[in-house]
């Protein structure tokens, strides 16, 4: 039995994660009674702090920061406090030479490469510039009249024209390519390679050779030219900074709240039921979960029409990324860093071949024995982290396939587990003696801790066939649903995902144009 | 080395497929002109054309259907999940009844129409003219239901005419003086179960009769039987092509095509351009194309199908219609059948039209090329605009049916 909670909401979302609080804010913001049910008992989603130890504390999933929309920061006035900023890609070397890759140079490579990666970087720059101007905007729809839409298209193609002949003629070329093809071309460094290629396929199903790695290599630059930061606090921090804005403009936010499902009257959402059995009225349900979840769970694909169900069942959405904590009881011995460089990321991919080859048993469901890892050490430049003295390592860990052959039992990560701590050692041959204790959180924990499809990411596959005009999939491309009254604020929806805020504000935007065009 | 013996499989078949009947068939035919039918030999015609097609309209025609492509849709959701896939409402159709229906893509395209038998409580089969096996099976996601392929399980006989209904008496089938038109019943033959639907393709007093393949050539022997007085006749689909187009139903390929077999947009149809918004339910809430279908009533259809009664005798197939006797300016469609009715004595024709051409009681214009001697000639013929079948005797509705 439910019972209706009697107050009517002019929206609700379903999921405190960022993008639904980015959402609710602005919606509120614009004079909206907005109510956000989160099923966990913290907001944020896939970006909170917790302890995964005694006194340790650690981001829980996304733990750098470097896509937040400028715009996002404007119109919610953050201000967030990053322990460190503008970090350095070290890529490290099992001999103690490591090369250094910042924003527009590089060290330890050739004056060549060194040249190369300038210019590399700096037409990067210029697409990302680009794409960035696309990822805050709505989608528009293939082949309709609609003047909105022209006018996205129209300026789309005028962007590209603006780059020039020849710089066009390179994004058009380069876009659809594998970061793969382009690091050979240019570079000669293997560690060069590698962490370029590490940077294109993090948090994807793909392998550097992949299709469409460029567009996911862009991707990564779309916020602030990939600078990444760490917050201070860890990543619940941007949460609970945007969980405040949200309430600050109105927002009702209840954590511990998993909606059961989003009740469809009469071919239209009209409020949604929690596990609990409470029902809250609304004409307007705005989903944070990912597209499957939301049609497949809380809908019920009978809902819907069947190519539209169909297209939704079939969204690709394997997480390949685990997250791996470690509590340190000091720092690891790595040679060649000095201390400082603790507060930087470092990567391990040795070569481009490394990497791809670290994606091949994931493409037949097995782990790779020689993982990619990139590690950062938060507690570094954040005492709250971690008791005096000691240490949080944080890292993301590829390739842990979702659909592991045999499944995620506790063997299975053990074994998982063994390859990644071999990998480590033989850059820092003292880690095993450091760990007190430490957590894996394979894309099967990611699903369950986090109820994101298959542990991605993205909350679907970034290529080309699930991005843009059908991100996430055809008829859905607008943040809304085939189904009236039901919403997408997630990463599912374009432009993807990471901590950027893009695809709530979208989302935002979308629903009070819509509305005012109503 | 060691041999593991496997299952013994039987050869794949090579060329078209031998329908249930076909040892009967093929013993009467004496023409030997046969098509191919989803996969199996079907007869155009057996002896003559014109005897065939009277036999539908005085006699008992026997057409072998077992081709029909068939689905069997039980399980929980089978009703809702039907009632999602086709446009009209399944909840009206109670078990023992049949529902024409239409089904459409998500942009209100139509893929197929076909004929669905409510077997039994919750048991369902769909029967059409083309293979959906994969859209079937996609529209079960999110119900409980099963779609099983049965089309090689079934034989199926159209038993079609004015006589039809007195040769299945003589033939033992108990029931069908109740049986309404669109309605069906479970009998006992020799033993077997054998379904019995009062439908048809032809608009006349008619019977479908499916049973096991098993059981095809006894049943086939005791209808010929029984039929010895009724002069029944078996046909073949040349003279059920002209019966079809004298009741004014459609044909795929003909009147629309089946919109995944389209590639330029505006080939395809929706049911509302096809005269079957009868068909289409927009009191519930949710059903595959209804947005799209909602959204074309609104703005207004862009084709319409027509019937049309057309002056003189030459037939106009594949003419163009025009709104005016001159042919100035563009056609405003195309004729999609046509034939002379000799039951209606007239010239009679199915085609599409631009709206808002087309309107019941309309004047349009069709040229018709015709052949003389080699020389080609051309005619404008003015034809009208016809709301009712061309074909449709009471007799065909009338229960208990006549003892003709």
């Amino acid at each position: 039995m439910t019972k209706s909670m009697g107050e009517k909401y002019d929206a609700i979302v379903v999921g405190a994660g960022h993008n639904g609080l980015v959402c609710s804010a602005l919606l509120a913001k614009a004079g909206k009674r907005v109510l956000v049910l989160e099923a966990n008992q913290q907001v944020g989603g896939a970006a909170i702090t917790r302890e995964f130890a005694d006194g340790y504390l650690v981001s829980a999933c996304a733990h750098l920061l470097y896509q937040l929309q400028p715009e996002v920061r404007k119109e919610l006035k953050l201000a967030t406090r990053l322990a460190t900023e503008d970090m350095t890609t070290i890529a490290l070397g099992e001999d103690g030479k490591h090369v250094r890759l910042k924003t527009d140079s590089v060290e330890g490579v050739s004056d060549e490469d060194a040249k190369q990666y300038r210019d590399f970087r700096k037409r990067m720059a210029r697409f990302a510039k680009l794409l960035r101007k696309v990822f805050n905007k709505t989608p528009p729809r293939l082949g309709n009249q609609d003047f909105q839409d022209f006018l996205t298209y129209a300026q789309l193609g005028l962007d590209v024209r603006m780059l020039g002949k020849a710089e066009m003629e390179a994004f058009l070329r380069l876009i659809f390519m594998n970061i793969h093809d382009e690091v050979t071309e240019r570079f000669e460094h293997p560690m060069l390679k590698g962490a370029i290629s590490l940077d294109a396929v993090l948090g994807t199903h793909l392998g550097p050779r992949s299709p469409n790695t460029m567009m996911t290599y862009l991707y990564r630059l779309a916020g602030d030219q990939g600078r990444a930061g760490v917050p201070a606090g860890g990543m619940g921090s941007v949460s609970n900074e945007l969980a405040q804005a949200a309430r600050g403009a109105g927002v009702t936010i209840r954590t511990g709240m998993p909606v059961k499902r989003i009740i469809i009257e009469n071919g239209r959402a009209t409020g949604v039921e929690t596990e609990s059995g409470e029902r809250f009225d609304s004409y307007k349900v705005i989903s944070n979960a990912d597209p499957k979840t939301t049609l497949m769970k809380l809908i019920g694909a009978k809902h819907a029409e069947t190519g539209f169900a169909r297209r939704v069942s079939h969204i690709r959405a394997r997480g390949n990324a685990a997250k791996l904590h470690l509590a340190l009881d000091g720092l690891p011995a790595i040679e060649g860093l000095s201390r400082k460089d603790f507060a930087e990321r470092l990567v391990i991919a040795p070569d481009e071949h490394y990497v791809e080859r670290a994606f091949n048993p994931a493409k037949y469901g097995e782990s790779s024995p020689n993982p990619v890892i990139e590690i950062t050490f938060p507690s570094f430049r954040d005492e709250t982290l971690a008791p005096t003295g000691k240490h949080v390592m944080s890292a993301v860990v590829q390739y842990a396939p979702y659909g592991l052959k045999g499944g995620w039992n506790e063997e299975a990560k053990a074994a998982f587990m063994k390859a990644i701590i071999d990998t480590l050692a033989k850059y820092m041959p003292d880690i095993e003696q450091r760990i007190t204790a430490s957590e894996l959180l394979t894309p099967a924990d990611i699903e369950n801790e986090f109820h994101i499809t298959g542990g991605h990411w993205h909350h679907g596959e970034l290529s080309l066939d699930q991005f843009l005009f059908v991100r996430p999939v055809n008829g859905a491309a607008q943040y809304q649903l085939p189904i009236d009254g039901v919403y997408l604020c997630g990463a599912g929806a374009h432009p993807g995902g990471g901590i950027s805020g893009a695809a709530g504000r979208n989302a935002a935007r979308a629903i009070l144009r819509r509305e005012k065009a109503a | 080395m060691t041999i593991v013996e496997g299952p013994v499989r039987e050869a794949v078949p090579q060329g078209p497929l031998k329908t249930p009947f076909y040892p009967r068939v093929a013993k009467i035919d004496t023409v030997n002109q046969w098509h191919e039918w989803k996969g199996f030999s079907s007869p155009d015609a057996l002896y003559c054309e014109d005897l065939e097609y009277f036999s539908i309209r005085n006699g008992t025609a026997v057409f072998d259907l077992s081709p029909m492509t068939k689905y069997r849709v039980t399980g929980p959701d089978a009703m809702d999940y039907l009632n999602r896939l086709v446009t009209r409402d399944m909840a009206k159709i109670k078990p023992g009844r049949v529902a024409y229906a239409v089904w459409c893509d998500d942009q209100g395209q139509v893929i197929d129409d076909g004929t669905i038998f409510h077997l039994r409580e919750g048991e369902y089969r769909i029967c059409c003219q083309e293979r959906h096996f994969a859209w079937f099976q996609a529209a079960t996601i999110g119900f409980d239901v099963d779609v099983v392929h049965e089309t090689e399980d079934i034989a199926g006989l159209a038993v079609q005419g004015p006589t039809s209904y007195s040769v299945l008496k003589t033939m033992g089938v108990e029931g069908l003086e109740d049986l309404k038109p669109f309605g069906l019943i479970h009998v006992d033959f020799q033993g077997t179960e054998m379904m019995v639907s009062r439908t048809g393709f032809t608009a006349d007093l008619g019977y479908e009769l499916w049973i096991d393949p098993a059981k095809a050539l006894d049943l086939w022997d005791a209808l010929f039987e029984a039929g010895e007085n009724f002069k029944i006749r078996a046909i073949g689909t040349h003279a059920l092509e002209l019966a079809r187009i004298e009741a004014g139903y459609l044909a795929p390929y003909a009147e629309f095509l089946p919109v995944d077999e389209t590639i330029r947009t505006g080939r395809s149809r929706s049911p509302l351009e096809l005269g079957l918004e009868w068909l289409v339910d927009f009191k519930k809430p949710n059903f595959n194309g209804r947005r799209a279908l909602a959204e074309e009533k609104r703005k207004g259809s862009t084709w319409r199908l027509v019937k049309l009664d057309i002056e003189g005798n030459k037939v106009a197939d594949s003419s163009y219609i025009f709104s005016n006797s001159k042919a100035k300016g563009e056609s405003i469609g195309f004729i999609t059948s046509a034939a002379w009715s000799p039951v209606c004595k007239q010239n009679i024709a199915l085609g599409t039209v631009r709206t808002p051409h087309g309107k019941p009681g309309d004047t349009v214009w069709v040229e018709i090329y015709y052949q003389r001697e080699m020389h080609w000639n051309r005619e404008m013929a003015k034809a009208t605009v016809v709301d009712k079948p061309f074909w449709f005797p009471p007799r065909r509705g009338a229960t208990p049916p006549g003892p003709y």
